[in-house]
């Protein structure tokens, strides 16, 4: 089956893994700017992370049939720098005219402080001066609760941002109804340790439905599977479920959610 | 799938993650020192309970009780305006 991975931070992969991804059914995936493992010291650390989100990244899934997109932020664990991420909000505007740049993100909180809401806030008001959509980092473990709901109070405030242009990524059992009533798209994040399983994740599938419901992998630095979402397939098959409601939830909910920025232009490779 | 059909499929899934809970805190209670007074392992008692408990939405309880508490007034106590 085809599947889009609408979060994986690629720039940690090997190239092998573009071609098990290709291999697995992967014809397109976003990536979100993430932290690099370590707080980087200057804005020009940005520039050229942005740069190889914005070009190298894209190459490389290329040679392999993968249409590789990008969000562009500082995240919220380097966020706690404020006079830093200031310096590098003035610089994304340069980068947001690039073919593979679908939005802000992915903003967030990590820690739940001032600072993180602050810098988080005034990421929305970015993506609202440059009509972008966004994609939100939700923190993990025992912030995840109140963070999200931090997120959603911050996000109401500001109307000119509609809610079917936002992702809120990273929601579980305790979180995703919240995100989904208030009109957000919601991400599930399959991970082996700190977040969500394959089989949770269909359970919360057949909970809560599949409307305005992506899944993805994250497979970042960390311990991460970049194959993660093929796992959701084989789960979801396991369980009976029909193929049209799997591709909803793999293909159908992330182009979609994704088109809104028209920069997306996915073909459906059954319609080649 | 019905109930028994699913209890099925993860009857040696469940009886698995049974004995690993348990196995951990044998260990724990065979180490050296007391980590009965630790706020988590009361935490871990008390997910325990949800788990056995015959109430729906177990995860999400569980969840829950490991979260920290949300505080509607998180916004005056950063002394943040909103930005509407």
């Amino acid at each position: 089956m085809y599947y889009i991975d609408p979060h994986i931070h690629m720039v940690s992969r090997t190239t092998d893994d573009y071609a098990t991804l290709s291999r697995m059914g992967c014809v397109a995936m976003s990536e979100p700017a993430f932290w690099a493992g370590y707080d980087r010291g200057s804005v020009d650390g940005f520039r050229d992370y942005f740069v190889q989100l914005t070009e190298v990244e894209p190459a490389r899934a290329a040679e392999y049939g993968i249409r590789h997109f990008c969000w562009l932020c500082i995240n919220a664990k380097e966020a706690e720098n404020v006079q830093l991420s200031r310096d590098v909000l003035k610089l994304i505007p340069e980068f947001l005219d690039c073919p593979n740049v679908l939005g802000i993100g992915e903003i967030g909180l990590n820690k739940n402080t001032r600072n993180e809401a602050i810098v988080f806030q005034e990421h929305v008001e970015l993506a609202i001066e440059h009509h972008q959509p966004v994609l939100i980092h939700t923190p993990h473990l025992e912030d995840k609760h109140q963070g999200t709901l931090m997120i959603l109070d911050m996000l109401a405030d500001h109307a000119q941002l509609p809610s079917e242009r936002v992702l809120v990524d990273h929601v579980e059992e305790h979180t995703v109804k919240r995100v989904l009533d208030a009109g957000y798209w919601a991400g599930m994040t399959l991970y082996p340790v700190t977040k969500c399983t394959p089989s949770r994740a269909v359970d919360i599938i057949e909970m809560v439905g599949a409307e305005r419901l992506c899944v993805n992998s994250a497979g970042d630095w960390g311990p991460s599977k970049p194959t993660a979402v093929p796992d959701l397939i084989m789960e979801m098959r396991r369980r009976g479920h029909k193929e049209k409601l799997i591709r909803k939830i793999v293909f159908d909910n992330p182009r979609a959610f994704f088109q809104q920025n028209k920069k997306f232009d996915l073909m459906d490779p059954a319609e080649r | 799938m019905n109930a028994i059909e699913i209890l099925d499929q993860e009857f040696l899934t469940i009886r698995s993650r049974l004995l690993d809970i348990a196995a951990s805190l044998d260990r724990i209670q065979r180490a050296e020192g007391d980590a009965e007074s630790d706020s988590r392992m009361a935490h871990v008692s008390e997910a325990i309970e949800i788990v056995g408990s015959r109430l729906p939405h177990r995860a999400e309880r569980v969840q829950l009780l490991f979260s920290r508490e949300y505080d509607e007034a998180w916004k005056s106590r950063y002394e943040l305006e909103s930005r509407a």
